[in-house]
């Protein structure tokens, strides 16, 4: 049985790289960005996110496996939301036939 | 693996069940069992996350009107307390592989304590909203432009929070199982996987809330007071 | 152990059946087989419910007039015959219990990586049962299956609440069964099974599994949405209050439709074992097979929208989803194709399990096409919400997964009870099914065609012929259901004892007693050659 025992101090890095991401997508919250702020925010999630699977949940030493299956959560994911906002960003482009 | 017979899965370890030939195939088994489920929590999450980006773009003044109502404050808090309460998770972990019972102990009633301080403040977040009448439904109040469209907010909101609150009762509920069972030295160095296991549920409650908290909380322009 | 000379007489030696008794020992058994037998007849009174359904639709719809049922309780009988069928018989049938019993031995596993889960798992399908049960005898649902938006969650007054919470709890039934199944194939295959030497039954499995654990969870979510909705007035899915009843049916059908490939996928399975134990030939391109059905798991995921067409959706969106649906169609031919080839030339024995493949490939591929119908966008606003429809997706549910179940449950009958059924009868029920089953159905592709639509208890005169034709074919298919259950039980009792490998097949399931020891296997097995080692020599069929 192989376990990787990470030192203390990895965690506690990760824990404070986590507190700077989460007062910097508050204070960037405070500038109007218009469209950009969202992704912006959404960058910050992504790489807390990442960083508590990595480090956290160990799947930085985790068998390929494990790995597929995070791979496949956020593919399926991505399509779930993406085909169905493929509805949802096309249906302006033909004009609302009369009476709707 | 050279021989494995039914006969000497009984000579292994108590913690052995039957239908594995060895401690290393049950512990794989264990992890990646709690990883497929964390996928099928993904999509049971996805679909709100999908339904919540819908009505966003398509609302986004009163997603953004809805949202200034909320309580950075204390949704900030509960992030911090959050990301807190995973770091003493996975420090638990830690001193499970190392077997030390006490830090075991330790970390893990820190974890629940933090996991509890989470969810006192999501009831006083939800009572303040409950006053201030912005519980979706019949009796929705909401002075400002928009109206309509923030109650729809409100609805993502509180399915979205209180989704995630009900997983956070389960943990703290399996915190609770495996304090006690700590205790009692259950886990040792060569038993500490049913901690990581645990341990991976918390970190995802964890990562849904880190999704959460920008998209719920910090929507709106709050402009430099 | 003293030494024997002669064999212990068959009667006394413990099996997974007779290890214990008592009503005990099988509710609170941890045994995937036992699991599988608790699941087997939960199953078979669900389909029994449902098929009570069915003959009131039936009975109604001879007449053109609605002379039988009110419209209110029209509704109700169609909704309910497509909740039972499709959420309490068809998504359990072959997984829950062929699965079941098969998945571990066929890996040479004593048992499911999870055992207190797949009991756990069939507790929360009886509780799922309950609710919905309770539903039917409380006034019934009237929403159809697919509990549309916002008339399910706004306007109808039948018991939605009670069916969707069945539902949602069922839903965790098939989940941890998916998620037992890919731990148990990932983590226990016995030594020298790899990947590419797993029966095509796994591999089905497999990628049924996968389908559960992604979809179900999304078909969970909306049904708490609605659920919500319906206790709350929140409106997320009301027009009148900002919402779109749309987006419902994209939660619904990003796992209803995966969830028809939950459906056929392990029937799919079943009928690759079949055709190769009874034309004594290894599978025609087994990689080709295998990789099939995986890519019928991931592509079912891309075409939901085609349920969609004339919804609303938007119609850039429609073409996608129509270009997506047309892929699906070329995993499944490659399977019909394969285990056509694999027929070819082979020393074909006529026992009932095949006449069930055939049946299925026949059918399937009549299913299959006309859904190529429906995935055409123009075709489809014809089509929609007509018979043919009706008629497209019992050939695929029916005449595919039925077919594949009962063919399955022919196959490993003498292996679960350790008898052999009387094949006399047995093709007897399978050639009336047949028969009953095109009878009922394919003049449902003409009604549709002609513009019948589904879903209502009258119908113009003209279309009373074919209608007349359909209930008459469903008298027929009623009887071979029944015949079978008949023997079936019949032979569990006065059933010739079988052998342990009645077919020559291969397999490691073979290879053990039947019925099975309690822990399968005495010395794990080591596997060493590919599947479906057959030899036209070594036909030894009884």
């Amino acid at each position: 049985m192989v376990t990787h025992i990470e030192p203390k101090r990895v965690y506690l890095a990760v824990f404070a790289a986590l507190m700077v991401l989460t007062v910097l997508t508050v204070w960037v919250s405070y500038f109007d960005m218009g469209d950009l702020s969202i992704v912006v925010a959404l960058a910050i999630a992504v790489t807390k996110a990442t960083l508590v699977v990595l480090f956290f949940m160990h799947a930085r030493h985790s068998p390929r496996l494990t790995k597929f299956v995070i791979a496949a959560g956020f593919c399926w994911l991505v399509i779930l939301i993406g085909l169905t906002l493929s509805d949802y960003f096309t249906r302006t482009w033909l004009p609302l036939p009369q009476g709707w | 693996m050279s021989e494995h017979t039914a006969v000497a899965a009984v000579e292994h370890p108590a913690v052995l069940q039957h239908q594995f030939d060895d401690l290393e195939q049950q512990m794989d088994a264990s992890t990646l069992g709690m990883w497929v489920f964390l996928l099928t929590e993904i999509m049971f999450f996805g679909g709100l996350f999908a339904a919540y980006t819908v009505y966003r773009a398509a609302y986004p003044e009163g997603f953004a009107a809805g949202s200034l109502r909320l309580d950075l404050m204390l949704g900030g808090l509960n992030t911090v307390v959050l990301i807190a309460s995973s770091l003493t998770m996975a420090l638990a972990v830690r001193a499970a592989q190392l077997g030390k019972r006490q830090d075991l102990v330790a970390f893990l009633s820190a974890t629940l304590g933090l996991g509890l301080v989470f969810l006192v403040v999501k009831v006083f977040e939800y009572h303040h909203k409950y006053v201030e009448r912005l519980i979706p439904g019949p009796n929705f109040f909401f002075d400002g432009p928009h109206a309509a469209q923030a109650h729809m907010m409100f609805c993502f909101y509180f399915a979205m929070t209180g989704m995630h609150a009900l997983h956070m009762v389960v943990g703290v509920g399996l915190l609770t199982y495996f304090i006690a069972k700590a205790r009692s030295g259950r886990y040792t160095a060569q038993y500490y996987w049913p901690v990581e296991v645990m341990g991976l549920y918390w970190h995802f409650v964890d990562i849904v809330w880190i999704f959460l908290f920008p998209l719920l909380y910090l929507i709106g322009h709050r402009g430099v007071h | 152990m003293s030494t024997v000379l002669t064999a212990p007489p068959v009667e006394t030696k413990t099996n997974y059946l007779n290890e214990s008794y008592g009503i005990k020992s099988w509710l609170l058994t941890k045994d995937h087989k036992r699991i599988a037998l608790l699941y087997l007849a939960a199953i078979t009174f669900f389909f029994a419910v449902g098929g009570f359904f069915a003959v009131l639709i039936r009975l109604e719809l001879i007449t053109p007039a609605g002379d039988l049922m009110q419209p209110e309780t029209y509704n109700k009988a169609f909704t309910m015959h497509g909740v039972m069928m499709i959420f309490f018989f068809l998504i359990p049938a072959v997984p829950a219990v062929l699965g079941n019993f098969l998945v571990p031995m066929m890996i040479g596993a004593r048992d499911l990586a999870f055992p207190r889960i797949n009991l756990l798992s069939w507790y929360i399908y009886m509780v799922g049962g309950v609710f919905t049960l309770y539903a039917m005898v409380a006034g019934g649902v009237d929403t159809g299956w697919t509990f549309y938006t916002p008339y399910s969650s706004t306007y109808s007054n039948t018991q939605v609440m009670a069916t969707a919470i069945g539902i949602f709890i069922l839903g965790f039934s098939s989940i941890l069964t998916g998620l037992n199944f890919i731990v148990t194939i990932h983590k226990m295959r016995a030594p020298g099974l790899t990947w590419f030497r797993l029966p095509l039954f796994i591999w089905a499995h497999y990628a049924t599994s996968v389908i559960q654990i992604l979809g179900t969870p999304v078909v969970a979510i909306a049904i708490v949405l609605v659920g919500l909705e319906r206790a709350f007035r929140i409106g997320i899915f009301d027009p009148k209050l900002g919402g779109d009843p749309i987006l419902f049916q994209h939660l619904f059908w990003f796992y209803s439709h995966p969830a028809v490939y939950i459906m056929i996928l392990p029937s799919m399975g079943v009928i690759s074992e079949l055709v190769t134990c009874f034309s004594r030939k290894k599978i025609f391109g087994y990689g080709f097979v295998a990789m099939s059905s995986v890519a019928i798991a991931v592509l079912g995921f891309l075409v939901w929208g085609h349920h969609m067409f004339v919804s609303g959706q938007s119609v850039y969106a429609g073409m996608v989803f129509s270009i997506l649906s047309y892929l699906v169609a070329i995993p499944s031919a490659i399977k019909v194709f394969n285990w056509t080839a694999t027929l070819y030339r082979g020393s074909i024995s006529y026992q009932t399990p095949l006449l069930y493949a055939l049946g299925f490939i026949g059918l399937f591929t009549i299913g299959g096409l006309t859904g190529l119908f429906l995935a055409n966008l123009a075709v489809d606003v014809h089509l929609h919400d007509t018979y043919f429809v009706v008629g497209h997706f019992h050939y695929i549910m029916v005449g595919g997964a039925i077919m594949g179940y009962l063919g399955g449950l022919h196959f490993w009958w003498p292996k679960i009870t350790g008898r052999l059924y009387p094949e006399g009868w047995a093709r007897l029920s399978a050639l009336v099914l047949f028969v009953g089953f095109n009878l009922t159905f394919f003049p449902q592709f003409i009604l549709g065609y002609l513009g019948m639509p589904r879903r209502y208890h009258a119908y113009p005169e003209e279309f009373q012929v074919l209608n007349v034709m359909s209930s008459a074919g469903a008298s027929i298919l009623a009887v071979g259901y029944i015949i079978p259950m008949i023997y079936l039980i019949w032979s569990m009792r006065y059933g010739k004892p079988a052998p342990a490998n009645p077919w020559g097949a291969t397999g490691l399931e073979w290879q053990i007693p039947s019925p099975p020891p309690s822990y399968n296997f005495e010395k794990t097995p080591v596997v060493t050659e590919e599947p479906y080692v057959y030899s036209h020599e070594e036909a030894q069929v009884v």
